[in-house]
Protein backbone atom coordinates (compact mmCIF):
# COMPACT_ATOMS: atom_id res chain seq x y z
CA UNK A 1 0.00 0.00 0.00
CA UNK A 2 2.81 2.66 0.31
CA UNK A 3 3.86 2.55 -2.85
CA UNK A 4 0.75 5.31 -3.66
CA UNK A 5 2.04 8.38 -4.34
CA UNK A 6 0.18 11.36 -3.45
CA UNK A 7 -0.67 13.51 -6.46
CA UNK A 8 2.10 12.97 -8.57
CA UNK A 9 4.49 15.26 -8.74
CA UNK A 10 7.71 14.47 -10.17
CA UNK A 11 10.70 16.60 -8.61
CA UNK A 12 12.43 18.08 -11.52
CA UNK A 13 14.15 21.06 -12.92
CA UNK A 14 12.66 22.51 -15.75
CA UNK A 15 10.66 25.47 -17.50
CA UNK A 16 7.42 24.38 -16.45
CA UNK A 17 8.06 23.06 -12.90
CA UNK A 18 8.92 27.01 -12.39
CA UNK A 19 6.40 28.74 -13.92
CA UNK A 20 3.37 30.15 -11.89
CA UNK A 21 1.01 27.53 -10.65
CA UNK A 22 -1.71 29.70 -11.80
CA UNK A 23 -0.60 30.50 -15.13
CA UNK A 24 -0.36 26.51 -15.72
CA UNK A 25 -3.85 25.80 -14.36
CA UNK A 26 -5.27 28.52 -16.85
CA UNK A 27 -3.66 27.25 -19.44
CA UNK A 28 -5.08 23.73 -18.67
CA UNK A 29 -8.20 24.45 -18.08
CA UNK A 30 -7.96 26.68 -21.95
CA UNK A 31 -6.60 23.33 -23.64
CA UNK A 32 -9.32 21.11 -22.27
CA UNK A 33 -11.70 23.28 -23.45
CA UNK A 34 -9.63 23.93 -27.32
CA UNK A 35 -8.88 19.94 -27.20
CA UNK A 36 -12.58 19.56 -27.60
CA UNK A 37 -12.96 22.00 -30.43
CA UNK A 38 -10.44 20.43 -32.06
CA UNK A 39 -12.40 18.83 -34.88
CA UNK A 40 -10.33 18.38 -38.18
CA UNK A 41 -7.04 16.59 -39.04
CA UNK A 42 -4.81 19.48 -38.76
CA UNK A 43 -6.24 20.51 -35.82
CA UNK A 44 -5.83 17.41 -34.27
CA UNK A 45 -2.47 17.18 -35.47
CA UNK A 46 -1.42 20.77 -34.12
CA UNK A 47 -2.94 19.78 -30.56
CA UNK A 48 -0.76 16.63 -30.69
CA UNK A 49 2.30 18.24 -31.14
CA UNK A 50 1.50 20.82 -28.79
CA UNK A 51 0.98 18.11 -26.04
CA UNK A 52 4.09 16.46 -27.07
CA UNK A 53 6.48 19.52 -26.92
CA UNK A 54 4.99 20.13 -23.61
CA UNK A 55 5.50 16.57 -22.38
CA UNK A 56 9.09 17.35 -23.96
CA UNK A 57 9.53 21.12 -21.75
CA UNK A 58 8.40 19.19 -18.69
CA UNK A 59 11.92 16.81 -18.44
CA UNK A 60 9.40 14.38 -17.16
CA UNK A 61 9.88 10.66 -18.30
CA UNK A 62 7.63 9.61 -21.15
CA UNK A 63 6.62 6.09 -19.67
CA UNK A 64 5.09 7.92 -16.51
CA UNK A 65 2.57 9.79 -18.39
CA UNK A 66 1.85 6.46 -19.81
CA UNK A 67 1.49 4.68 -17.41
CA UNK A 68 -0.41 7.43 -15.87
CA UNK A 69 -2.89 6.68 -18.85
CA UNK A 70 -3.14 3.14 -17.72
CA UNK A 71 -6.84 2.38 -16.55
CA UNK A 72 -7.99 5.41 -19.51
CA UNK A 73 -7.09 2.90 -22.42
CA UNK A 74 -10.28 0.88 -21.68
CA UNK A 75 -12.43 4.08 -21.69
CA UNK A 76 -10.63 5.62 -24.78
CA UNK A 77 -11.12 2.13 -26.41
CA UNK A 78 -14.68 2.08 -25.48
CA UNK A 79 -15.49 5.59 -26.98
CA UNK A 80 -13.62 4.75 -30.26
CA UNK A 81 -15.79 1.87 -31.05
CA UNK A 82 -18.83 3.60 -30.09
CA UNK A 83 -18.27 6.40 -32.51
CA UNK A 84 -16.89 3.75 -35.22
CA UNK A 85 -20.49 2.21 -34.81
CA UNK A 86 -22.94 5.05 -34.86
CA UNK A 87 -21.52 8.05 -36.93
CA UNK A 88 -23.40 7.43 -40.73
CA UNK A 89 -21.91 8.40 -43.74
CA UNK A 90 -19.41 6.42 -46.65
CA UNK A 91 -19.83 2.42 -45.66
CA UNK A 92 -16.58 0.82 -45.18
CA UNK A 93 -17.80 -3.02 -44.36
CA UNK A 94 -20.64 -4.06 -42.72
CA UNK A 95 -20.42 -7.00 -39.58
CA UNK A 96 -23.55 -8.41 -38.98
CA UNK A 97 -25.68 -5.55 -38.21
CA UNK A 98 -23.07 -2.98 -37.34
CA UNK A 99 -21.97 -0.75 -39.89
CA UNK A 100 -18.46 0.70 -39.88
CA UNK A 101 -18.47 4.24 -41.77
CA UNK A 102 -15.63 5.72 -43.49
CA UNK A 103 -16.84 9.31 -41.45
CA UNK A 104 -17.20 6.67 -38.44
CA UNK A 105 -13.39 5.58 -38.26
CA UNK A 106 -12.66 8.82 -38.69
CA UNK A 107 -14.50 10.38 -35.50
CA UNK A 108 -13.00 7.62 -33.29
CA UNK A 109 -9.58 8.61 -33.80
CA UNK A 110 -10.42 12.40 -33.06
CA UNK A 111 -12.24 11.42 -30.21
CA UNK A 112 -9.15 8.66 -28.93
CA UNK A 113 -6.78 11.53 -29.76
CA UNK A 114 -8.63 14.21 -27.75
CA UNK A 115 -8.66 11.84 -24.61
CA UNK A 116 -5.23 10.83 -24.94
CA UNK A 117 -4.39 14.45 -25.05
CA UNK A 118 -6.56 15.47 -22.11
CA UNK A 119 -4.98 13.41 -19.84
CA UNK A 120 -1.23 13.76 -20.50
CA UNK A 121 -2.30 17.54 -20.41
CA UNK A 122 -3.90 17.54 -16.87
CA UNK A 123 -0.96 14.91 -16.12
CA UNK A 124 1.56 17.92 -17.21
CA UNK A 125 -0.03 19.95 -14.56
CA UNK A 126 0.03 17.38 -11.42
CA UNK A 127 3.81 16.21 -12.63
CA UNK A 128 4.94 20.03 -12.39
CA UNK A 129 3.58 21.30 -9.60
CA UNK A 130 3.89 20.35 -6.30
CA UNK A 131 -0.07 19.65 -4.51
CA UNK A 132 0.75 23.20 -2.28
CA UNK A 133 1.68 24.82 -5.24
CA UNK A 134 -2.24 23.82 -6.59
CA UNK A 135 -3.71 24.78 -3.61
CA UNK A 136 -2.02 27.91 -3.47
CA UNK A 137 -3.27 28.53 -7.39
CA UNK A 138 -6.62 27.26 -6.47
CA UNK A 139 -7.11 29.64 -3.58
CA UNK A 140 -5.80 32.72 -5.95
CA UNK A 141 -7.44 32.13 -8.86
CA UNK A 142 -10.92 31.54 -6.50
CA UNK A 143 -10.16 34.80 -4.82
CA UNK A 144 -13.09 36.61 -6.64
CA UNK A 145 -15.80 34.42 -5.05
CA UNK A 146 -14.71 36.25 -1.63
CA UNK A 147 -16.95 39.09 -3.07
CA UNK A 148 -20.17 36.82 -2.98
CA UNK A 149 -18.98 35.31 0.73
CA UNK A 150 -17.38 32.10 -0.26
CA UNK A 151 -14.66 31.44 2.08
CA UNK A 152 -11.58 30.66 -0.19
CA UNK A 153 -9.16 30.90 2.33
CA UNK A 154 -10.87 27.97 4.61
CA UNK A 155 -12.26 26.30 1.24
CA UNK A 156 -8.10 25.94 0.77
CA UNK A 157 -7.49 25.27 3.95
CA UNK A 158 -9.31 22.28 4.38
CA UNK A 159 -7.90 20.73 0.83
CA UNK A 160 -4.33 21.75 2.05
CA UNK A 161 -5.24 19.92 5.49
CA UNK A 162 -6.69 17.12 3.80
CA UNK A 163 -4.14 16.64 1.45
CA UNK A 164 -1.00 16.33 4.39
CA UNK A 165 -3.31 13.88 6.01
CA UNK A 166 -3.37 11.50 3.41
CA UNK A 167 -0.11 9.77 3.71
CA UNK A 168 -0.41 10.10 7.52
CA UNK A 169 -3.51 7.55 7.49
CA UNK A 170 -2.43 5.69 4.95
CA UNK A 171 0.78 4.57 7.53
CA UNK A 172 -2.27 4.27 10.06
CA UNK A 173 -4.22 2.23 8.26
CA UNK A 174 -1.16 -0.16 7.71
CA UNK A 175 -0.57 -0.23 11.77
CA UNK A 176 -4.39 -0.75 12.81
CA UNK A 177 -4.32 -3.88 9.47
CA UNK A 178 -1.07 -5.53 10.78
CA UNK A 179 -2.75 -5.47 14.88
CA UNK A 180 -6.09 -7.26 13.74
CA UNK A 181 -4.11 -9.49 11.36
CA UNK A 182 -1.83 -10.24 14.91
CA UNK A 183 -5.20 -10.69 16.51
CA UNK A 184 -6.04 -13.64 13.72
CA UNK A 185 -7.75 -10.95 11.48
CA UNK A 186 -8.36 -12.95 7.98
CA UNK A 187 -8.20 -9.92 5.85
CA UNK A 188 -8.65 -10.19 1.63
CA UNK A 189 -10.01 -13.71 1.46
CA UNK A 190 -13.46 -14.89 1.62
CA UNK A 191 -16.56 -13.99 -0.42
CA UNK A 192 -17.47 -10.59 -0.69
CA UNK A 193 -19.89 -10.52 2.80
CA UNK A 194 -16.71 -11.58 4.39
CA UNK A 195 -14.51 -9.16 3.12
CA UNK A 196 -16.54 -5.99 3.59
CA UNK A 197 -17.11 -7.64 7.52
CA UNK A 198 -13.09 -7.79 7.42
CA UNK A 199 -13.14 -3.79 6.80
CA UNK A 200 -15.01 -3.27 9.83
CA UNK A 201 -12.01 -3.82 11.92
CA UNK A 202 -10.07 -1.61 10.67
CA UNK A 203 -12.20 1.45 9.59
CA UNK A 204 -13.68 2.10 12.92
CA UNK A 205 -10.11 2.97 14.31
CA UNK A 206 -9.03 4.42 11.80
CA UNK A 207 -11.86 6.89 12.03
CA UNK A 208 -11.16 7.50 16.03
CA UNK A 209 -8.24 8.37 15.24
CA UNK A 210 -8.65 10.52 12.42
CA UNK A 211 -11.10 12.58 14.51
CA UNK A 212 -8.18 12.11 17.18
CA UNK A 213 -5.82 13.69 14.76
CA UNK A 214 -8.55 16.43 14.33
CA UNK A 215 -8.79 17.66 17.46
CA UNK A 216 -5.02 17.66 18.28
CA UNK A 217 -4.59 19.50 14.92
CA UNK A 218 -7.22 22.08 15.76
CA UNK A 219 -6.21 22.95 19.06
CA UNK A 220 -2.29 23.24 18.07
CA UNK A 221 -3.50 25.72 15.42
CA UNK A 222 -5.58 27.70 17.60
CA UNK A 223 -2.47 27.67 19.37
CA UNK A 224 -0.34 29.38 17.51
CA UNK A 225 -3.08 31.66 16.91
CA UNK A 226 -4.69 30.77 13.54
CA UNK A 227 -7.66 32.51 12.43
CA UNK A 228 -9.30 32.56 9.32
CA UNK A 229 -7.71 34.57 6.14
CA UNK A 230 -7.68 37.76 6.53
CA UNK A 231 -4.45 39.48 7.16
CA UNK A 232 -2.42 36.43 7.05
CA UNK A 233 0.35 36.95 4.65
CA UNK A 234 2.24 33.27 2.83
CA UNK A 235 5.36 32.51 3.22
CA UNK A 236 6.40 32.02 -0.26
CA UNK A 237 3.92 34.62 -2.06
CA UNK A 238 3.05 33.97 -5.66
CA UNK A 239 4.56 36.44 -7.97
CA UNK A 240 3.98 36.29 -12.20
CA UNK A 241 7.58 36.61 -13.65
CA UNK A 242 8.94 37.15 -17.23
CA UNK A 243 8.87 33.33 -18.08
CA UNK A 244 5.16 32.88 -17.25
CA UNK A 245 4.20 35.89 -19.50
CA UNK A 246 6.35 34.21 -22.12
CA UNK A 247 4.66 31.34 -21.72
CA UNK A 248 1.39 31.96 -21.23
CA UNK A 249 1.67 34.47 -24.76
CA UNK A 250 3.70 31.20 -26.73
CA UNK A 251 0.77 28.84 -24.89
CA UNK A 252 -1.94 31.00 -26.20
CA UNK A 253 -0.51 31.49 -29.70
CA UNK A 254 -0.38 27.77 -29.57
CA UNK A 255 -4.00 27.29 -28.46
CA UNK A 256 -5.08 30.53 -31.28
CA UNK A 257 -3.19 28.19 -34.10
CA UNK A 258 -5.21 25.64 -32.79
CA UNK A 259 -8.62 27.20 -32.97
CA UNK A 260 -7.74 28.72 -36.41
CA UNK A 261 -6.66 25.48 -38.19
CA UNK A 262 -10.26 24.40 -37.21
CA UNK A 263 -11.63 26.49 -39.77
CA UNK A 264 -9.61 24.92 -42.78
CA UNK A 265 -12.10 23.74 -44.53
CA UNK A 266 -14.03 27.18 -44.83
CA UNK A 267 -10.43 28.32 -45.98
CA UNK A 268 -10.51 26.23 -48.95
CA UNK A 269 -13.74 27.48 -49.69
CA UNK A 270 -12.25 31.22 -49.40
CA UNK A 271 -9.49 30.76 -51.39
CA UNK A 272 -11.11 28.86 -53.82
CA UNK A 273 -13.71 31.21 -53.91
CA UNK A 274 -11.01 33.37 -54.18
CA UNK A 275 -9.40 32.14 -57.37
CA UNK A 276 -12.52 32.76 -59.03
CA UNK A 277 -13.29 35.93 -58.35
CA UNK A 278 -9.37 36.86 -59.50
CA UNK A 279 -10.05 34.27 -62.44
CA UNK A 280 -12.63 36.25 -63.82
CA UNK A 281 -10.74 39.32 -63.69
CA UNK A 282 -7.89 37.21 -66.11
CA UNK B 1 13.60 -27.24 23.82
CA UNK B 2 12.75 -23.71 22.63
CA UNK B 3 9.56 -22.97 21.65
CA UNK B 4 11.01 -19.72 18.80
CA UNK B 5 14.52 -20.35 17.26
CA UNK B 6 15.62 -17.87 14.97
CA UNK B 7 18.28 -18.65 12.36
CA UNK B 8 20.02 -16.47 10.97
CA UNK B 9 16.94 -14.48 10.42
CA UNK B 10 17.15 -11.10 7.67
CA UNK B 11 15.09 -8.35 6.69
CA UNK B 12 15.35 -6.02 3.80
CA UNK B 13 12.64 -3.16 3.10
CA UNK B 14 12.79 -2.39 -0.71
CA UNK B 15 14.92 -5.03 -1.81
CA UNK B 16 16.86 -3.81 -5.17
CA UNK B 17 15.55 -0.06 -5.32
CA UNK B 18 17.63 2.72 -4.17
CA UNK B 19 16.31 2.53 -0.74
CA UNK B 20 16.95 -0.54 0.35
CA UNK B 21 17.31 -0.98 4.40
CA UNK B 22 18.44 -3.64 6.02
CA UNK B 23 16.34 -3.61 9.42
CA UNK B 24 17.66 -7.10 10.45
CA UNK B 25 20.60 -8.87 10.12
CA UNK B 26 21.11 -12.45 10.65
CA UNK B 27 19.54 -13.10 13.73
CA UNK B 28 19.95 -16.25 15.76
CA UNK B 29 18.57 -16.45 19.49
CA UNK B 30 16.21 -18.98 20.72
CA UNK B 31 13.11 -18.51 23.40
CA UNK B 32 11.94 -21.20 26.00
CA UNK B 33 8.55 -21.76 27.33
CA UNK B 34 8.06 -20.09 30.84
CA UNK B 35 11.06 -17.33 30.54
CA UNK B 36 11.08 -13.29 30.12
CA UNK B 37 13.24 -12.36 27.06
CA UNK B 38 13.40 -8.66 27.41
CA UNK B 39 14.60 -6.52 23.93
CA UNK B 40 16.30 -3.47 23.48
CA UNK B 41 18.18 -1.28 21.30
CA UNK B 42 17.64 2.22 19.86
CA UNK B 43 15.24 3.93 17.53
CA UNK B 44 15.18 1.62 14.21
CA UNK B 45 17.23 -0.95 15.22
CA UNK B 46 14.83 -3.63 14.21
CA UNK B 47 13.31 -4.40 17.32
CA UNK B 48 9.33 -3.81 15.82
CA UNK B 49 10.37 -5.64 12.68
CA UNK B 50 11.73 -8.35 14.84
CA UNK B 51 8.46 -8.86 16.79
CA UNK B 52 7.06 -8.81 13.49
CA UNK B 53 8.58 -11.46 11.86
CA UNK B 54 8.51 -13.33 15.09
CA UNK B 55 4.60 -13.97 14.51
CA UNK B 56 4.28 -13.78 10.90
CA UNK B 57 3.25 -10.45 9.79
CA UNK B 58 6.85 -10.21 7.98
CA UNK B 59 7.98 -12.43 5.99
CA UNK B 60 11.88 -12.89 6.37
CA UNK B 61 13.97 -12.41 2.81
CA UNK B 62 16.55 -14.82 4.58
CA UNK B 63 17.11 -17.11 7.36
CA UNK B 64 13.94 -18.94 9.20
CA UNK B 65 11.82 -18.42 12.32
CA UNK B 66 11.22 -21.67 13.86
CA UNK B 67 8.15 -22.30 15.95
CA UNK B 68 8.78 -26.06 17.78
CA UNK B 69 11.07 -26.64 15.44
CA UNK B 70 8.98 -25.74 12.38
CA UNK B 71 9.44 -23.20 9.96
CA UNK B 72 6.45 -20.94 10.13
CA UNK B 73 6.48 -20.17 6.43
CA UNK B 74 6.32 -23.97 6.01
CA UNK B 75 2.81 -23.79 4.78
CA UNK B 76 2.22 -19.63 3.69
CA UNK B 77 -1.48 -20.63 3.46
CA UNK B 78 -1.41 -21.94 6.63
CA UNK B 79 0.25 -18.44 8.32
CA UNK B 80 -2.46 -17.27 10.48
CA UNK B 81 -1.90 -20.15 12.71
CA UNK B 82 1.05 -18.76 13.48
CA UNK B 83 -0.37 -15.94 15.55
CA UNK B 84 -2.91 -17.86 17.87
CA UNK B 85 0.32 -19.11 19.04
CA UNK B 86 2.53 -16.31 19.02
CA UNK B 87 0.79 -13.11 20.07
CA UNK B 88 1.67 -9.91 19.74
CA UNK B 89 0.64 -6.34 20.99
CA UNK B 90 1.53 -3.57 19.09
CA UNK B 91 2.61 -0.35 20.25
CA UNK B 92 -0.50 1.63 21.70
CA UNK B 93 -2.51 -1.14 21.51
CA UNK B 94 -5.93 0.87 22.46
CA UNK B 95 -5.94 2.37 19.29
CA UNK B 96 -6.80 -0.76 17.86
CA UNK B 97 -9.72 -1.37 20.18
CA UNK B 98 -13.34 -1.33 17.20
CA UNK B 99 -16.09 -3.06 19.27
CA UNK B 100 -18.90 -1.49 21.08
CA UNK B 101 -18.38 -3.70 24.33
CA UNK B 102 -14.92 -4.68 26.21
CA UNK B 103 -16.38 -8.35 26.39
CA UNK B 104 -16.80 -8.07 22.17
CA UNK B 105 -13.30 -6.71 21.64
CA UNK B 106 -11.08 -9.19 23.33
CA UNK B 107 -13.58 -11.75 21.89
CA UNK B 108 -12.29 -10.62 18.71
CA UNK B 109 -9.13 -12.90 18.71
CA UNK B 110 -10.16 -16.10 20.19
CA UNK B 111 -13.34 -16.35 17.61
CA UNK B 112 -11.07 -15.59 14.44
CA UNK B 113 -9.29 -18.90 16.38
CA UNK B 114 -12.64 -20.74 16.25
CA UNK B 115 -13.86 -20.75 19.75
CA UNK B 116 -17.65 -20.73 20.40
CA UNK B 117 -19.52 -20.67 23.47
CA UNK B 118 -18.90 -21.61 26.81
CA UNK B 119 -14.99 -21.63 25.36
CA UNK B 120 -15.40 -18.71 23.85
CA UNK B 121 -16.92 -17.03 26.83
CA UNK B 122 -14.40 -18.27 29.68
CA UNK B 123 -11.19 -16.94 27.27
CA UNK B 124 -12.77 -14.08 27.91
CA UNK B 125 -13.43 -13.39 30.94
CA UNK B 126 -10.00 -15.37 31.86
CA UNK B 127 -8.33 -12.86 29.92
CA UNK B 128 -9.85 -9.92 31.36
CA UNK B 129 -8.63 -11.55 35.11
CA UNK B 130 -5.49 -11.88 34.13
CA UNK B 131 -4.97 -8.40 33.12
CA UNK B 132 -6.87 -6.92 36.43
CA UNK B 133 -10.33 -5.58 34.26
CA UNK B 134 -13.26 -5.62 36.36
CA UNK B 135 -15.90 -8.02 35.05
CA UNK B 136 -18.33 -4.39 35.37
CA UNK B 137 -16.50 -3.29 32.78
CA UNK B 138 -16.57 -5.46 30.18
CA UNK B 139 -20.04 -4.50 29.44
CA UNK B 140 -18.89 -1.42 28.56
CA UNK B 141 -17.41 0.59 25.49
CA UNK B 142 -14.15 0.49 25.44
CA UNK B 143 -14.27 4.18 24.22
CA UNK B 144 -15.26 5.04 28.08
CA UNK B 145 -12.20 3.47 29.53
CA UNK B 146 -9.19 5.39 31.10
CA UNK B 147 -6.08 5.22 29.40
CA UNK B 148 -4.71 2.42 31.24
CA UNK B 149 -7.83 0.35 31.33
CA UNK B 150 -7.72 0.74 27.64
CA UNK B 151 -4.12 -0.47 27.15
CA UNK B 152 -5.09 -3.42 29.32
CA UNK B 153 -7.97 -4.13 27.63
CA UNK B 154 -6.10 -4.31 24.22
CA UNK B 155 -3.75 -6.71 25.67
CA UNK B 156 -6.28 -8.56 27.12
CA UNK B 157 -8.03 -9.05 23.43
CA UNK B 158 -4.60 -10.53 22.49
CA UNK B 159 -3.63 -12.74 25.93
CA UNK B 160 -7.22 -14.12 25.05
CA UNK B 161 -6.05 -15.84 22.39
CA UNK B 162 -3.76 -17.57 24.96
CA UNK B 163 -0.50 -17.82 22.68
CA UNK B 164 2.38 -19.61 24.08
CA UNK B 165 4.55 -16.25 23.38
CA UNK B 166 3.20 -13.21 23.90
CA UNK B 167 5.26 -10.19 22.31
CA UNK B 168 4.62 -6.67 23.65
CA UNK B 169 5.99 -3.79 21.91
CA UNK B 170 6.56 -0.84 24.57
CA UNK B 171 3.93 -1.98 26.42
CA UNK B 172 3.62 0.31 28.91
CA UNK B 173 4.49 3.94 27.15
CA UNK B 174 2.65 7.20 27.95
CA UNK B 175 1.61 5.64 31.04
CA UNK B 176 2.24 6.76 34.37
CA UNK B 177 4.26 4.57 37.09
CA UNK B 178 1.68 2.64 38.65
CA UNK B 179 -0.09 1.56 35.73
CA UNK B 180 3.21 0.37 33.96
CA UNK B 181 3.79 -1.69 37.65
CA UNK B 182 0.42 -3.42 36.89
CA UNK B 183 1.00 -4.20 33.68
CA UNK B 184 4.21 -5.56 33.58
CA UNK B 185 2.87 -7.39 37.10
CA UNK B 186 0.20 -9.08 34.75
CA UNK B 187 2.22 -9.92 32.52
CA UNK B 188 4.33 -11.77 34.51
CA UNK B 189 1.42 -13.60 36.27
CA UNK B 190 0.05 -14.59 32.56
CA UNK B 191 3.46 -15.82 32.35
CA UNK B 192 2.87 -17.53 35.65
CA UNK B 193 -0.21 -19.17 35.23
CA UNK B 194 0.21 -20.45 31.73
CA UNK B 195 3.98 -21.02 31.43
CA UNK B 196 4.32 -18.87 28.18
CA UNK B 197 7.38 -17.12 27.06
CA UNK B 198 7.13 -13.25 27.51
CA UNK B 199 8.98 -11.24 24.45
CA UNK B 200 9.40 -7.59 26.05
CA UNK B 201 10.47 -4.64 23.67
CA UNK B 202 10.96 -1.73 25.27
CA UNK B 203 12.96 1.32 26.34
CA UNK B 204 12.68 1.39 29.27
CA UNK B 205 15.78 -0.29 31.17
CA UNK B 206 14.03 -0.41 34.73
CA UNK B 207 11.00 -2.18 33.07
CA UNK B 208 13.46 -4.74 31.31
CA UNK B 209 15.75 -5.57 34.33
CA UNK B 210 12.88 -5.78 36.64
CA UNK B 211 10.94 -8.40 34.78
CA UNK B 212 13.62 -10.13 31.64
CA UNK B 213 15.27 -13.07 32.47
CA UNK B 214 17.73 -12.73 29.50
CA UNK B 215 18.07 -9.77 27.39
CA UNK B 216 18.57 -9.37 23.79
CA UNK B 217 20.26 -6.24 22.58
CA UNK B 218 19.42 -5.52 19.03
CA UNK B 219 22.27 -2.41 17.38
CA UNK B 220 21.72 -1.55 13.30
CA UNK B 221 19.45 -4.82 13.00
CA UNK B 222 22.12 -7.37 14.90
CA UNK B 223 21.70 -9.20 17.70
CA UNK B 224 24.99 -8.09 19.60
CA UNK B 225 24.05 -9.77 22.90
CA UNK B 226 21.73 -12.55 24.06
CA UNK B 227 22.66 -12.94 27.71
CA UNK B 228 20.97 -13.17 31.26
CA UNK B 229 19.88 -9.64 32.36
CA UNK B 230 22.45 -9.36 34.95
CA UNK B 231 25.67 -10.03 32.47
CA UNK B 232 23.96 -7.53 29.89
CA UNK B 233 24.07 -4.70 32.15
CA UNK B 234 26.98 -5.56 33.81
CA UNK B 235 28.64 -4.49 29.93
CA UNK B 236 27.60 -0.82 30.63
CA UNK B 237 29.94 0.88 28.49
CA UNK B 238 29.41 -1.75 25.81
CA UNK B 239 26.12 -0.61 26.29
CA UNK B 240 26.52 3.50 26.24
CA UNK B 241 28.25 3.02 22.43
CA UNK B 242 24.80 1.66 21.32
CA UNK B 243 23.03 4.37 22.28
CA UNK B 244 21.87 2.42 25.45
CA UNK B 245 22.22 2.76 28.95
CA UNK B 246 22.11 0.83 32.65
CA UNK B 247 18.82 1.34 34.72
CA UNK B 248 19.29 4.23 36.72
CA UNK B 249 19.82 2.44 40.14
CA UNK B 250 22.52 0.83 38.44
CA UNK B 251 24.24 4.22 37.26
CA UNK B 252 23.72 5.45 41.21
CA UNK B 253 25.74 2.67 42.33
CA UNK B 254 28.56 2.88 39.98
CA UNK B 255 28.91 6.52 40.64
CA UNK B 256 29.08 5.60 44.71
CA UNK B 257 31.75 2.68 43.61
CA UNK B 258 33.67 5.76 41.70
CA UNK B 259 33.38 8.02 45.36
CA UNK B 260 34.99 5.31 46.91
CA UNK B 261 31.99 3.54 48.79
CA UNK B 262 32.68 -0.62 48.64
CA UNK B 263 29.61 -1.02 46.95
CA UNK B 264 28.72 -3.94 44.80
CA UNK B 265 28.03 -2.47 41.25
CA UNK B 266 25.81 -5.80 39.67
CA UNK B 267 22.31 -4.05 41.05
CA UNK B 268 19.78 -3.93 38.61
CA UNK B 269 16.57 -3.26 40.17
CA UNK B 270 15.34 -1.04 42.85
CA UNK B 271 14.80 -3.41 45.40
CA UNK B 272 18.30 -4.98 45.19
CA UNK B 273 20.02 -1.63 45.78
CA UNK B 274 17.40 -1.07 49.03
CA UNK B 275 18.85 -3.91 50.21
CA UNK B 276 22.45 -3.34 49.58
CA UNK B 277 21.80 0.37 50.83
CA UNK B 278 20.28 -0.97 53.91
CA UNK B 279 23.25 -3.53 54.42
CA UNK B 280 25.70 -0.81 54.29
CA UNK B 281 24.18 1.86 56.36
CA UNK B 282 23.33 -1.47 59.38
CA UNK B 283 26.83 -2.37 59.07
CA UNK B 284 28.94 0.26 58.24
CA UNK B 285 31.62 0.42 55.46
CA UNK B 286 34.22 -0.69 57.27
CA UNK B 287 33.09 -4.43 58.07
CA UNK B 288 30.78 -4.65 54.63
CA UNK B 289 32.30 -8.36 53.44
Amino acid sequence: MSDITLGQYYHQKSLLHRMDARVKMMLMIGYIVIIFLANNLPSVLLMGLCTLFYIALSKVPLRLYFKGLGAIWFLVLLTAILNCLYVPGHELFTIWKFTVTFEGVRQSCYVAARLICLILISSILTFTTTPTELTAAIESLLSPLKLFGVKVHDLAMMMTIALRFVPTLLEETEKIMSAQKARGADIGSGGAFKRIKAVVPILIPLFVSAFRRAYDLALAMECRCYTDGKGRTKLNPMKIKFRDVAGFIVASALAAGIILLRTVPHWRVLIAGAGEFIGRFL
Amino acid sequence: MAIIETRELSLVYGQGSALEVTALDKCSFSIEAGEVLGVIGHTGSGKSTLAQLLNGLLKPTSGKVLLDGKDIWGKPKEIRRVRFDVGLVFQYPEYQLFEDTVYKDIAFGPKNKGLKGDELDRAVREAAEFTGLKPELLEKSPFDLSGGEKRRAAIAGVMAMRPRVLILDEPTAGLDPHGRERILDRVLEYRDKTGSAIVLVSHSMEDIARVSDRVLVLNHGRAEMCDPTAAVFSRGEELAAMGLRVPQVTEIFLELKKLGVDVNTSVYTVKDGLAQVLRLLRGGAENNE
